[in-house]
């Protein structure tokens, strides 16, 4: 019984450092693609907690709303984005080659 | 100013970073000074459970007690949903078809999770699951489909789309109105007719958040030429 309850305290220590880990690194990572793959690791070990508290509810939520939807959102904004900047910078060398 | 640059811009200025930690330490406050003795809301819900016409506690508290909020919740949803589209209309992908894997993975997967979601929404009665996990998987399946450049028929664009998206929060102000004007209160089941009403608000719920939610990942008002 000793044995379960070390080996439980150690996984949710590793998951509580994880959580808190990979928040910090989708936050701070300058480049915001693998911040955002990161933001998706973070929902993942998220849904992990949820079932850790006894919540497989939240859990499915999480991992299926929380990480996939939002991370396919995030990241299609992030398409978006490069787009925008793309255009900008087309335009860029047109106004050069004009002038 | 390219992507690069702007993500290397400080993320919150000296005054934010103040009233974040503001707010966390009232948050932490808060917490540290909850009342010991709490209203056990977990014994009424064990209470009162015969009479929710579900076995699963988190569906009767979210579609039979505290209905209203999920009413609210759908509600939510079409607004964000709102909000994404008069941004404009969805720009087309420049990208070409997709590749074989792509392909492979959505032939195989997309039947696959209409089932999940069919059972997710099944199953919500009796165990973990329902509508926002069911729905969820669907609008998965649907993100998909348009990775895979795959659309919509155009018939189908106009009024159908819009009438599944507000399908979930009109069979819930249909049900409600209904209760409303049979026994006097909003969203009050009767305890023999409660499974079958929660499972008739939750498949509808489920198509609407599913569409919903894969509609905003198209990112702006589906047009008749995209």
């Amino acid at each position: 019984m000793e044995a379960v309850m070390v080996l439980q305290w150690g996984f949710d220590g590793m998951l509580a450092i994880a959580l808190l880990l990979l928040a910090w690194r989708a936050l701070r990572n300058p480049d915001l693609f693998t911040a955002i793959v990161l933001f998706i690791a973070f929902g993942l070990v998220m849904a992990l907690v949820w079932v850790r508290l006894q919540a497989p509810d939240v859990a499915l939520a999480e991992a299926a709303i929380g990480a996939g939807l939002t991370g396919a959102l995030l990241l299609a904004a992030l398409a978006r984005l490069n787009d925008l900047d793309d255009s900008v910078d087309d335009s860029h060398t047109v106004d050069a080659e004009i002038k | 100013m390219s992507v690069a640059d702007r993500s290397r811009l400080p993320l919150v200025s000296r005054g934010v970073r103040l009233l974040l930690l503001a707010l966390a330490g009232g948050l932490s406050y808060a917490v540290l000074s909850l009342p010991d003795q709490r209203v056990e809301l977990s014994d009424q819900v064990s209470a009162n459970m015969a009479a929710s016409g579900v076995h699963n506690p988190v569906t009767a508290v979210l579609l039979n007690f505290r209905g209203y909020d999920t009413l609210l919740e759908m509600g939510v949803l079409l607004v964000a949903l709102l909000g994404v589209w008069s941004l404009g209309t969805a720009v087309a992908h420049r990208r070409g078809g997709p590749g074989p894997v792509l392909s492979f993975l959505v032939e195989g997967l997309v039947p696959m999770m209409i089932l999940m979601a069919g059972y997710l929404l099944w199953v919500g009665a009796a165990a973990p699951g329902g509508a926002f996990q069911a729905g969820s998987v669907l609008a998965a399946a649907g993100i998909l489909l348009l990775l895979s450049s795959k659309r919509l028929p155009v018939r189908l664009v106009g009024r159908p789309l819009r009438l599944v998206l507000v399908l979930g929060l009109l069979a819930f102000v249909v049900v409600g109105v209904t209760l409303l004007s049979v026994n006097g209160i909003f969203l009050q089941y009767p305890p023999g007719l409660a499974g079958g009403l929660i499972l008739f608000i939750e498949a509808a719920a489920t198509l609407s958040i599913g569409v919903t939610l894969a509609a905003l990942f198209l990112g702006g008002r589906p047009d008749s030429d995209t």
